[in-house]
């Protein structure tokens, strides 16, 4: 018997015609206003707001809510539907949703986009699937129970069938249905199994329009130059060397706008093509008023940091008595890490075209969060959000960055200000030097052991510039959110403390793939490693008996942390990589496991070193998250996360010098090319649990894998990343 | 005036002689498909073939491409349209955007390799960066494409 769920509780609206004519369906319903609000999901309430529109040439428009960056998103959230709906894909158009509440969050970030929509997703197909069966069974006036969905048909019990594009008047005229029926899990076809991606040709035959691409009559071309320093303001500039540039056609202030969002200001150069603006730009001589952030030099900083660990600090968590472990102790382990910024350096840059006219505004943007976009525009012009319409076009990848719209608001403020249609093109050095960045960290842990080589406890001790910088000025600890990954190691551990040390922000610091758990996941996984070396215990079964019992945390989380899946992703990853069968001379592994965005990752590598450079092997990853809809996606998430994580942990590092970043493209901010790839194996754990993140959970293994496998190899550890500052790379 | 011959189309463009030939593609002549990545020729998004040569179009003034056969990723050479459909085939594309000039590079050595090693292949696409890393199955897509000339 298949589940059957009362939905009646929520409004359903029905609107007919529209453009085409055909059925649309739109449930409309409450959305989640407050973030914080947003991390407690309960799941089974969720309202989201999709569109399935059925044309009466079968053709099936399905809209996709949340933004294309390489996740794959168009493809899974709307073959969910198409599956519940019986749907055949090859007639499946996949139209994107503009920005607006109505369809629910459409912050593409934290790896949730699945977690969140799935259930909302099968909801829209059953739904439609629903009225189709009612609608044939009243034009056969047979009973609704003798008739069945199947691939873009219903059919009968007596053999005949109608395709659904020939029920879409009679449908039409259906009332929204109030409970509907899911399918069977085992009658899925395309969730759990493997898709290609929708827009798969348009990526390879150039076609595919990134927010750069988007062209409109008489667009002109904006570049911008910042104040070096974060926050710093123009005191005075001379435009006549830019205005003498062939192409350019004005230059303007744009002021700072102090918000977490609001354009960081400068002055902008507006052009004929990018490459004047470019140019324009390049002219300008412009005084600063630099600010407060002028004396930020990251190695002094970091020194600090290093300072601010090694005494007491703040505290975020306390079980047990760490102090009296310690005392007992057999053993005593202690370490500090320390990791600088990374920027994200998505292939395409920040850019967004805006075309204001009175008091409208129409937006195309690489954007992950059109809402948060429109409410930043609308703000901006003061104007009703319903004035401003943001057109999400495919993203160069985002990695966090494009979550934060600034560069919108900025395309918005210059055709304001020059009254026509623009497109702000950021340059590679704008981005790199520009950025929100991932935080700079230093952690010092400590830890007893018994005589036993059990962990009886564990201190850490961390300081990080906060994300909450960003939103509250002024904010110079780590916050809630970045202490608890920290503080629900998933370790069985009786004594634990987490303390954090002071840790004042002098850049914009934002989400970088993975998050807080790239810092955490490096320094508990080395340090675990570690403490298997001083207990002389293989790092598997240490690993594994650190993490203990089968059980099941109680946390505040919807979504319980199970120690048996993470167990299981481990062995998985050993089992894979033969982990304690001998390997060729020279290489060794090394492994790595961690909880986020409450999927189940492990990792081992394999290396060499020949001549003191490292070369990275194979990669074996697992990952546990839940009921899975697309497996290809999920494999190519694994397959690049593990280059992701080795770009940070051979090359990434972004250092301030007198307020300004050091690093400028490329060609100093490194990454992994096709020669350094490792082969990667994946494995997808099947699962029928709740569906859980897969975008960046496979990242914050990679880099403390490599380092672990580095001791096995050298008996050298390393501490500190980019491995590249050791010359190891 | 300056006369570039591109995809076989000729178009004639007023522009200042030092301008890239990737602003005056995508600017100018209007074609999007070659990518802007970095603007200093190391990350290899602009690529396009110079009478068959793959160049970093960033970095080559639109004076220097007069004359010349050239290339883009909208533009049509056997090859091209064989490793089009293996990216197709083995859903390579992440986000898409580095793959025009992957496809471009890859093009170029199958024209002059038809049955390249790893190494090769290496040596071919290093200068291309994916952010999203999807370099494992770019080279799985220049392999696929060579068995299939090889099948016939």
């Amino acid at each position: 018997m298949n589940p059957i769920r009362n939905i009646s509780r929520r409004t359903f609206i029905k609107s007919v015609g529209l453009a085409s004519g055909g059925l649309i369906l739109a449930c409309n319903t409450s959305v989640f206003s407050d973030k914080e609000k947003d991390e407690n999901i309960d799941l089974a309430n969720f309202n989201p707001n999709l569109f399935v529109q059925l044309n009466s040439d079968g053709s099936l428009i399905l809209i996709a809510s949340r933004s294309e960056m390489g996740n794959g998103v168009r493809t899974s959230l709307t073959s969910v539907i198409a599956d519940e709906m019986d749907a055949d894909w090859t007639k499946v158009i996949v139209q994107q949703a503009v920005g607006d509440a109505k369809y629910g969050d459409q912050n593409t970030d934290g790896s949730r986009s699945v977690r969140y929509l799935y259930e909302p997703m099968r909801k829209m197909g059953a739904m439609a699937r629903a009225m189709l069966i009612t609608a044939a069974a009243q034009s056969w006036k047979v009973p609704v129970t003798e008739c069945t969905a199947e691939n873009h048909y219903v059919l009968h019990s007596s053999g005949k069938k109608i395709a659904y594009g020939d029920l879409v008047e009679i449908a039409k005229t259906l009332e929204v249905p109030t409970e509907i029926t899911y399918k069977n899990p085992k009658d899925f076809k395309y969730i759990g199994k493997k898709l290609r991606g929708v827009d798969v040709e348009e990526y390879a035959n150039g076609s595919a329009i990134f927010g750069l691409d988007k062209r409109l009559p008489n667009m002109k071309f904006a570049a911008m130059q910042r104040c070096p320093v974060t926050f710093g303001t123009v005191k005075s500039f001379d435009k006549t060397a830019a205005l003498k540039v062939l192409g350019v056609i004005d230059v303007i202030e744009i002021p700072r706008i102090e918000k977490p969002f609001g354009t960081l200001g400068g002055i902008a150069v507006i052009a004929s093509n990018t490459w004047a603006a470019f140019k324009g730009k390049e002219t300008l001589k412009i005084e600063w008023n630099f600010g407060d952030n002028a004396t930020y030099d990251s190695e002094k900083y970091m020194k600090q940091i290093t300072e601010n660990v090694h005494k007491q600090g703040k505290v975020g968590k306390d079980v047990g008595n760490v102090n009296k472990a310690f005392k007992n102790a057999y053993k005593i382990v202690e370490s500090t890490y320390q990791l600088p910024h990374l920027a994200h350096a998505p292939m395409e840059v920040p850019n967004a075209v805006a075309w204001v006219q009175g008091d409208s505004c129409e937006v195309w943007a690489p954007t992950q969060d059109p809402q948060s976009a429109r409410k930043e525009v609308a703000d901006y012009l003061e104007t009703p959000e319903d004035k401003v319409t943001i057109n999400v076009t495919f993203l160069g990848g985002g990695f966090g960055r494009k979550s934060k719209p600034d560069y919108v608001v900025e395309a918005v403020a210059i055709s304001k200000a020059i009254n026509a249609p623009v497109q702000i093109v950021w340059t590679r050095e704008d981005d790199i030097k520009h950025g929100y960045y991932h935080t700079v960290s230093s952690q010092y842990l400590k830890a007893s052991l018994d005589k036993q080589g059990n962990v009886t406890g564990w201190l850490n001790r961390f300081a990080l510039p906060s994300i909450a910088s960003t939103f509250s000025p002024g904010v110079d600890y780590p916050a809630g959110f970045e202490i608890s990954s920290a503080a629900n190691v998933p370790f069985d551990i009786k004594n634990m403390k987490v303390e954090v040390g002071q840790s004042p922000a002098h850049v914009r610091i934002g989400w970088l793939r993975s998050v807080i758990n790239i810092p955490h996941g490096f320094s508990q996984n080395v340090f675990a490693d570690e403490l298997a070396v001083a207990a002389g215990k293989d790092p598997l079964e240490f690993r594994l008996n650190l993490i203990g019992e089968d059980r099941i945390e109680e946390t505040e989380d919807p979504i319980k942390y199970n120690t048996a899946r993470l167990k299981n992703v481990l062995k998985l990853a050993a089992k894979n990589a033969n982990w304690g069968k001998p390997l060729p001379e020279g290489h060794a592994y090394g492994l790595s496991v961690h909880y986020s965005f409450y999927s189940y990752v492990a990792s081992v590598v394999e290396i060499s070193m020949i001549d003191n450079k490292l070369k990275v092997h194979n990669v074996y990853t697992v990952i546990d998250c839940g009921q899975t809809v697309n497996r290809d996606t999920i494999k190519a998430q694994m397959e690049g996360a593990a280059i992701f994580g080795m770009s940070l942990a051979f090359y990434g590092k972004i250092t301030s010098k007198n307020g300004a970043i050091e690093q400028s493209n490329y060609s100093d901010y490194k990454m992994i090319r096709m020669n350094e790839i490792p082969k990667v194996h994946v494995e997808i754990v099947e699962s029928t649990e709740i569906p859980t993140g897969v975008g960046e959970p496979c990242v914050p293994v990679i880099a403390p894998a490599i380092i672990n496998a580095i001791f096995k190899l050298t008996g050298k550890r390393y501490y500190n990343l980019p491995l590249s500052d050791y010359g190891l790379v | 005036m300056i006369t570039l011959q591109i995809n076989g189309e000729k178009h004639q463009i007023d522009v200042a002689p030092e301008m890239p030939l990737l602003w005056a593609i995508r600017d100018i002549v209007g074609l999007t498909g070659t990518k802007y990545g970095c603007g200093i020729g190391v990350c290899g998004s602009c690529k396009v073939l110079l009478d068959n040569s793959p160049v970093q179009s960033c970095m080559i003034p639109v004076s220097a491409a007069e004359g010349k056969k050239i290339v883009t990723i909208e533009g049509v050479s056997e090859n091209l349209q064989l490793l089009q459909a293996s990216w197709t085939a083995l859903n390579v594309p992440q986000c898409g955007f580095c793959q025009p000039g992957q496809l471009i590079a890859a093009t170029a050595l199958l024209d002059k390799n038809s049955n390249p090693t790893d190494e090769e292949i290496n040596e071919a696409m290093i200068g291309n960066i994916c952010r999203c890393g999807t370099y494992q199955r770019i080279k799985n897509a220049i392999h696929r494409t060579v068995e299939l000339k090889n099948q016939g």
